[in-house]
């Protein structure tokens, strides 16, 4: 549990990191929070040669609101995001997801950015950021774009990132004023990784779905929007027979692997009932 | 008397003797940072070493490159088995009589296992190194079942044994099989059996788990070549024990050894035996004339340093329809690993599992336990528990309530029914214990009562009908155990460690101000013998706790002893301690009678000092008569006041108890709560009741967390699955559940105080708790047993053979 020998650089602005990445080459990854990055270099499971630290690059940090969306500097910690009053008044959802992300030291350090640009599965931000049609802003050598959050995840650990792109701020639409929300995460214990999580995000109109959008943690080796599972739900009071049906619609693009937290088929069965719960508990918020 | 006197009430509570929640003395260093670890030891010129370890479970060794880790900056030396055999030590002996390989030689048995040893002047550098070493294996069939050990056609796993039938422990059957260890009556077993109306049998396994103290084991050896001296600082729950092994097998005399176990964070049996760390770093420090520091990383804790339990245990009772057991009979199949380093006393290859019949009248039983080798890591410590005592209370615990439940009778019942009666005491067990004291009904009523046992399976009934009418989808059970304990080993007519029995000691050495020093041979991890030693004497000889220093650890100034473990500290060394200090108070009492100028049985011994009967106000403190034994004893008596006490306990002590687990299963989940936990216990005399309590909270939830997740697993081609706090369940103070304490007191008669023990009782009597609890709510759905550990899957999982899921 020893890293292998690598050289530490702070650039002080977003192009200076963008040009130490750009000359270091292949071997140098951004550092942000540290608590992915690190545990697999002291595993050896990464071994960059140059950690490029983006603390001193004082623009990806920050909560700000632009109109109808929400912009989080990629460096924003899990702690800002759960201390942040925009945060709280507008993407609630994420408070709540944060909260349920390892313990509070994990939470002080690590950031959202780090956490949507790791890939690992595990990771409980992108299916967050799908669910809530986030846009991903990337700065590398070739200049700046945005990626939808949709289009970001392509396989464990495999992203849109290009080499030498930093990820510097994620935007999020504002979702309605009234509107319900769940992040429903079944694990073993605090710091553990979701074993099966769900996210809602939907409004009610008279008593029924009238939008609705699922997202799903850990349960495929990318986050996935569960989008059938959602159409089900729509236009439904939410009845036990609904439920039941979204629950099944999610569990067919379902396919996580074995592990220490259950085999496929439990893993898959409590996916459906995270799915359940939180469509429950998103339509009990929603106004 | 004016008004200033201290009323006798002030005077006692002045002392912070026994029965005082005194406050742990050790925690003001603990809770600020400055406890002194053996990590904390840096000494001029230190190198470190670090191991290059296993990929396989199984696989020959085909050579071992070291060309390129020795160029790596910082890297002084690869150190292999074959370096080791030209100082005889790549073999080592294990407490078990057992042998096993320091290094790889020739061949691999278990993932993880040491391979070679890098040593270089940091621990970073000492890394790079190891990867840089090049292991060539050929990968050899695993064996990973213990049930297929001994097949005709098991791989073989020994071939240092290669036709040696016989084992440390009798006769071995196969090549894979280490000893067959039987107890009891197997003719008359066999014959209630055929008379029995009533019998139930089921295989109960005890999963593979770890001690895992958040400290991992390390050392620091430093040789020092002009003086021939070693000077091992280490994580040792046994320090003059490793010095006498280290003695016996570097040949290195005795007293050029010095062993010192600083602060402990942690031991749990985790640090009882001698592992290849310690060899490894002495031979580094002879060979390189440095200190070599060793310090195991978790996942190398995890996978490799000694694991416990492991056992399996088909377990049958026999009984009459009334509910009375007339008969106990056992096999056990225990996986022992790739080499049999149990840490137990050496006679005994099974520990002390034969306290199986638990706190039931059993008139006879009959237990046989076969001991097998797979290509797993070794050990099969005591985990907070007396030798395999854990897993004997588990097995009965289970089986009384798989009883109960064929009987259709509810379990406390079915265990008042059967229990040892206090007039039974002592006790003789069918398997061979003397019980020394016990109130076993008291303690369950208690219980019982507290509880409202009754009112809980009534909501448990009513529950069961709202589920079966498909109201709810959570599932309650109630989990009884009533554990009996069997610690303080022990005596030395049926207990050693290679050889030393296993008595314990205390040396103190009053000083003239009223103050002292007492010195152990056992050694704390954690269980706060500094302020309880105090205590004992406090009360004993009437000097205030605050006033006595306890020291343990270094084999050069403590007296020997064999070290903390198995709840032994307080049986034995507590015993020592009183004992030592009654020989203080003796000779006080003549320096008192020689200064208050009367004769010794005029004097009566007052709280904090003598007194001459019947003249109160002639009395010498304590405090004035360690002043006269430096100036004034009586004529012909040596000056002083020091006593030494080596203590040989004429039997074991049994502490017992009566818990209750209140548990919720969400059945489409898996997921639990433990809405309640009681915990009774009754260990003799009580010295610090907070201590005991911060003893039962501790191990209770080390049995919470075996119980519900905590395991050692491997998949089919031997590697293993949980070696990190990731998946191996530690829990945290947010998944432990809330703990009620109780207590009785039954004195141990044959313990100077009393006391029995208790540091592991919780951990023995948890387990079956917790897993009677998830047993017990799924009963109604028509299972008797389900196997440890009761994580949330397997819940589910059983929930879903017991089709209450779809
Ligand atoms: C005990 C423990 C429990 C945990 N439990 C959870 C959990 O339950 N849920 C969960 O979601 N996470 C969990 N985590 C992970 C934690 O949330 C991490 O902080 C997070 O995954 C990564 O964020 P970071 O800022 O620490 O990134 P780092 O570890 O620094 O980086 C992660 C990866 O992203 C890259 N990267 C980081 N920032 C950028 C950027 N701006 N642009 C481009 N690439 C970048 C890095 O190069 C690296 O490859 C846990 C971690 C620990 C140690």
């Amino acid at each position: 549990m020893i890293p292998g020998p690598f050289s530490y650089h702070r650039p002080a602005t977003l192009a200076g990191a963008v040009k130490l990445l750009a000359d270091l080459g292949d071997d140098a990854r951004p550092l942000a929070g540290g608590h992915s990055l690190v545990p697999m270099m002291k595993l050896r499971l990464a071994t960059p040669t140059h950690l490029v630290d983006l603390h001193g690059v004082a623009d990806l940090k920050g909560i700000s609101r632009d109109g109808d969306t929400i912009v989080i500097g990629a460096m924003t910690t899990q702690h800002e995001l759960l201390t942040s009053g925009d945060i709280r008044q507008s993407l609630p959802i994420l408070q709540e997801a944060a909260a349920l992300i390892a313990d509070p030291q994990v939470r002080y350090l690590g950031t959202i950015g780090g956490n949507v640009a790791n890939g690992d599965p595990g990771n409980d931000m992108p299916a967050l950021m799908i669910v809530l049609g986030a846009n991903f802003r990337l700065s590398g050598p070739g200049g700046e774009r945005e990626v939808a959050a949709s289009e970001f995840y392509q396989g464990a650990y495999f992203t849109a990132l290009e080499p030498g792109e930093i990820l510097t701020s994620i935007s999020i639409p504002v979702p309605p004023a009234g509107h319900g929300y769940a992040y429903e995460k079944l694990k073993r214990k605090v710091g553990d990784y979701a074993t099966a999580a769900a996210a809602v995000v939907l409004t009610m109109a008279g008593g029924k779905v009238a939008t609705c959008a699922i997202g799903l943690t850990n349960l495929h080796e990318t986050p996935l929007l569960a989008t059938d599972a959602a159409n089900a739900a729509i236009g439904s009071n939410l009845d036990a027979a609904t439920l039941k049906q979204a629950a099944s619609a999610a569990e067919a693009i379902m396919a996580p692997a074995a592990d220490a937290r259950g085999p496929v088929e439990y893993r898959k069965h409590v996916g459906g009932i995270m799915v359940m719960r939180a469509l429950q508990r998103a339509a009990g918020r929603a106004a | 008397m004016n008004d200033m006197t201290p009323t006798r009430e002030q005077r006692t509570a002045a002392l912070e003797g026994m029965g005082c929640k005194r406050k742990r003395v050790e925690d003001i260093r603990f809770t600020q940072g400055k406890g002194n670890y053996v990590d904390d030891v840096k000494l001029p010129g230190m190198l470190h070493g670090d191991f290059v370890r296993s990929p396989h479970a199984h696989a020959r060794v085909k050579a071992i490159k070291t060309e390129e880790a020795l160029k790596v900056p910082g890297v002084l030396a690869v150190i292999t088995a074959e370096t080791l055999k030209t100082v005889n030590l790549a073999w080592m002996p294990t407490l078990a009589g057992d042998v096993q390989m320091v290094l790889a030689d020739g061949k691999v048995l278990f993932q993880n296992q040491e391979v070679a040893f890098v040593v270089a002047t940091d621990r970073y550098a000492a890394d790079d190194g190891i990867n840089k070493v090049e292991v060539e294996y050929e990968p050899l069939p695993p064996l990973v079942d213990p049930f297929k050990a001994m097949d005709h056609n098991a791989p073989v796993l020994r071939e240092d044994l290669a036709g040696k039938t016989t084992g440390a422990h009798g006769p071995r059957k196969h090549h894979n099989h280490i000893f067959e260890w039987t107890v009891g009556d197997k003719d008359l077993t066999d014959a209630a059996f055929r008379r029995a109306e009533v019998t139930i049998k089921e295989m109960i396994s005890y999963h593979r788990t770890h001690p895992s103290p958040l400290e991992t084991c390390q050392c620091v050896c430093s040789f020092d070549k002009v003086k021939g001296e070693l000077t091992i600082w280490g994580t040792f729950q046994a320090p003059h024990v490793i010095r006498t092994v280290v003695s016996l097998i570097a040949k290195l005399p005795e007293q050029k050894i010095h062993v010192i176990a600083p602060d402990i964070g942690g031991g749990f049996g985790n640090k009882v035996g001698a592992y290849p760390g310690y060899i490894c770093a002495a031979v580094a420090s002879i060979v390189t004339g440095k200190p070599v520091k060793w310090v195991e990383d978790r996942i190398e804790n995890l996978t490799a340093t000694s694991f416990a339990r492991d056992y399996h245990m088909t377990t049958e009772i026999a009984a009459t329809k009334e509910g009375k057991v007339t008969g106990l009979r056992v096999h056990v199949l225990a996986d022992h690993g790739a080499f049999d380093a149990c840490a137990d006393p050496s006679k005994w290859p099974a520990g002390f599992f034969n306290i199986v019949t638990g706190s039931y009248d059993f008139p006879t039983a009959h237990l046989t336990v076969d001991g097998v080798y797979t290509n797993k890591a070794p050990g099969g410590v005591a985990y907070r528990c007396s030798f395999r005592v854990t897993e004997a209370a588990y097995c009965i615990e289970r089986a009384m309530d798989i009883l109960a439940q064929k009987l259709g009778m509810d379990p406390a019942e079915l265990r008042l029914k059967n229990f040892i009666k206090p007039e039974q005491f002592p006790y003789h067990s069918a398997l061979g214990w003397e019980y020394d004291s016990g109130d076993y009904h008291t303690a369950m009523r208690k219980m019982m009562e507290t509880t409202d046992y009754a009112a809980l399976r009534k909501e448990q009934a009513d529950k069961r009908a709202a589920f079966k009418r498909g109201e709810t989808r959570e599932i309650m059970g109630l989990g009884v155990s009533f554990f009996t304990e069997i610690v303080g080993a022990g005596p030395s007519k049926n207990c050693d460690i290679l050889g030393i029995a296993m008595f314990d000691s205390c040396e103190i050495r009053m000083h003239p101000t009223g103050a002292g020093i007492a010195r152990m041979g056992t050694k704390s991890q954690g269980q706060g013998h500094e302020t309880t030693w105090a205590q004992i004497i406090a009360t004993e000889i009437g000097i205030p706790a605050d006033n006595i220093m306890v020291e343990e650890g270094n084999t050069d100034t403590a007296p020997y002893g064999l070290g903390t473990y198995g709840s032994r500290s307080t049986p034995v060394a507590g015993a020592a301690i009183a004992m030592a200090a009654r020989k203080i108070k003796a000779k006080a009492q003549m320096i008192a009678a020689y200064k208050l100028e009367v004769h010794e049985d005029d004097l009566e011994f007052d709280i904090d000092g003598f007194r001459v009967k019947g003249l109160p106000e002639k009395f010498m403190s304590m405090k004035d008569i360690c002043w006269a034994a430096y100036n004034s004893v009586p004529p012909g008596m040596e000056p002083g006041l020091e006593a030494v006490s080596y203590y040989d306990p004429p039997n074991m002590t049994y502490p017992f108890g009566a818990y209750l687990c209140v548990m919720d299963i969400d059945v489409d989940t898996g997921v639990y709560k433990v809405r309640r936990f009681y915990a009774l216990d009754d260990c003799g005399t009580r010295i610090n009741p907070m201590i005991i309590e911060g003893q039962v909270h501790g191990g209770l939830t080390e049995a919470f967390a075996i119980a519900m997740g905590q395991e050692i697993r491997y998949d089919d081609t031997g590697n293993v699955v949980t070696g990190s706090f990731m998946d191996f369940f530690m829990p945290t103070m947010v998944e432990t559940p809330h703990w009620e304490t109780d207590f009785t007191v039954t004195p141990s008669p044959h313990h100077p105080i009393g006391a029995k023990g208790v540091g592991e009782s919780p951990n023995v009597g948890g387990v079956p708790a917790f897993s009677n609890a998830v047993n017990d709510a799924f009963s109604f759905l028509g299972s008797t047993h389900i196997q440890m550990p009761h994580d949330f899957w397997r819940n589910w999982k059983a929930a879903k053979t017991l089709g209450a899921v779809a």
